[in-house]
């Protein structure tokens, strides 16, 4: 297929559970490189779609489709995920766990890889390493990482299967307002270099502006007061965030503001 | 004046943690060496409460004398029949416990077909099947062995199952996107992070293990540290007895701490936390 058919098409996508409608009547297509950012206030269906995409939901009603084929209920290396926490694996130093998703196309039983392939790929490992600023860090084991360099951990891992979607679920919500703002650096980085497409669940209204080439938000148009259940979100807004510029410095000035409260606060004690 | 602590706040210096760790043993002895003393006095051959002196000479007997029927050394003897038994029902116990948590935690169809079953065997008191191991297994090592198996394993089972259910669900799908397929994600995420926690289930069970192994030796066996104490119960011969069990109690000590050794030595990455 050419490149300027949009990469993801949904077609009256929805998905319920039982009786209980989370996500109705999505349509709506996606290009190759778009930073697509999910917002909307909790429960309102943006981490089920996202599920959806990931293939740990299967969809209930409508299609979905990654680059012309519908998406098969089960994650595979095409689509990379990063989670707000658990994404690395523990028993591995930071070096393995990069490697890991190169091993694992070896030997379909035990999934290692001897010898001059294992070298091969070890240097693939820090060369992602790398390209998200872990290169000092990488025979650490994750319990000696701080929870930044997890993600950036978690961002290698993925990034080293050139998925064809990249999915973040809130990576970023457990992190320190200074170490966020060095993580949308480093993202909007690779998002250029790597020519990505995202996907970006955030709670964080302005984070979605600051990252996203597109911003979603999730809400409900109808409602039942007597069953609220009965219908479920759908994508309300879609804004094209072009003039990035200015979100951006409004985005920078409020986690500087942010941070600075921070610091008389810890002096304080 | 300076204001006291609480006294839950109230920390020891090392000095005092080691010195007040030691006291309740030194009382112990105390206390024992009194009422032995106070029994002798009244009656010098009493047996119930040997001396020290008498203890020592068994220990001597048993220890550093070959025994003049068999002329083996009696307490080396026993030791190494009794962790044999001991430590190869544990190691089976260990790999049992080990395939059959890991299997019904990462593998729901495996779970539904297993668990019923596996939960039904665990509650049967395995003593009370001994009888039937005798009559299955014979009297010899085998059937000794077997009631560790059947005591133990079924608790290894539990704990591998609980612990491979608690790593976390992301972990899972990370390592799906990544290209792994059941098996490599059980060989290569499942299985080395279960390892450390199949050593610390394995350490929860050692108590059990020698429960059954004193209890199968008291009831058949020609040797043996269980073998002996009950044996030697017929002459009322408290000086050995009492030395064997410190000396079981001795080794089950080693053997636990020589599994944490291993642990921390195998898997750095699990104890750092």
């Amino acid at each position: 297929m050419t490149n300027t058919e949009p990469l993801i098409q949904l077609e009256r996508l929805g998905k319920s559970y039982n009786s209980n409608c989370v996500l109705e009547n999505i349509t709506t297509s996606v290009n190759r490189s778009e930073f697509i950012t999910l917002v909307g206030t909790s429960g309102c269906g943006k981490s089920t779609f996202l599920k959806l995409l990931l293939g740990t939901e299967a969809v209930s009603t409508g299609t979905l489709s990654i680059a012309g084929a519908p998406v098969h209920a089960e994650p595979s290396p095409d689509r990379g995920i990063v989670f707000q926490r658990y994404s690395v694996f523990p028993h591995l130093n930071v070096r393995q766990n990069v490697a890991l998703g190169r091993e694992l196309e070896d030997t379909r039983i035990f999934g290692r890889q001897f010898n001059a392939k294992r070298k091969q790929t070890m240097e693939e490992a820090d060369h992602w390493l790398k390209a998200v600023g872990l290169q000092d860090a990488a025979d650490k084991y994750p319990h000696e990482l701080s929870g930044g360099m997890q993600q950036r951990l978690a961002l290698a891992q993925a990034l080293l299967k050139q998925p064809q979607v990249l999915l973040l679920d809130e990576p970023f919500g457990a992190l320190d307002p200074g170490i966020r703002k060095d993580m949308y650096q480093l993202v909007l980085k690779l998002w250029e270099n790597h020519r990505l497409t995202i996907f970006m669940v955030t709670h964080d209204l302005a984070e979605g502006f600051y990252l996203g080439t597109r911003l979603w938000v999730f809400d409900k148009v109808r409602h039942d007061p007597h069953e609220p259940e009965l219908y479920g979100s759908t994508i309300t807004y879609d804004l094209p965030v072009d003039e990035r510029g200015d979100a951006r410095r409004l985005v920078e000035d409020t986690l500087t503001n942010e941070l600075n409260k921070d610091i008389p606060q810890k002096a304080a004690l | 004046m300076s204001r006291s602590r609480r006294w839950i706040n109230a920390q020891p210096s090392m000095f005092l943690k080691i010195t007040l760790g030691l006291l309740p043993f030194l009382v112990l002895l105390l206390v024992y060496q009194y009422q032995s003393d106070a029994r002798k006095a009244e009656n010098p051959k009493d047996k119930l409460l040997p001396s020290f002196s008498e203890m020592s000479a068994a220990v001597d007997r048993h220890a550093f004398q070959p025994s003049k029927r068999t002329g083996q050394y009696l307490l080396w003897r026993d030791t190494a029949s009794s962790l044999t038994r001991l430590l190869s029902g544990i190691a089976i116990a260990a790999l049992l416990g080990l395939t059959f948590g890991l299997a019904t935690g990462a593998f729901p169809m495996f779970d539904a077909l297993s668990t019923p079953v596996i939960t039904a065997i665990s509650l049967i008191p395995p003593m009370a099947i001994l009888p039937i191991l005798f009559i299955v297994f014979g009297l010899g090592e085998l059937s000794k062995v077997v009631l560790i198996i059947i005591g133990i394993s079924p608790f290894i089972t539990r704990e591998i199952y609980l612990r491979t259910k608690e790593i976390p669900a992301e972990q899972l799908i990370k390592a799906q996107t990544l290209g792994g397929n059941s098996s490599q994600v059980v060989f290569r995420v499942l299985l080395p992070q279960i390892a450390p926690r199949l050593i610390g289930a394995v350490r929860l069970s050692l108590g059990s293990a020698w429960l059954f192994l004193i209890a199968a030796e008291a009831i058949a066996a020609t040797d043996g540290l269980g073998y002996r104490i009950f044996l030697v119960r017929r002459y009322l011969a408290m000086d050995v007895i009492l030395p064997y069990v410190v000396w079981i109690t001795f080794l089950a000590f080693v053997l636990d701490r020589l599994l944490i050794l291993i642990s921390q030595k195998s898997f750095p990455w699990y104890h750092d936390d």
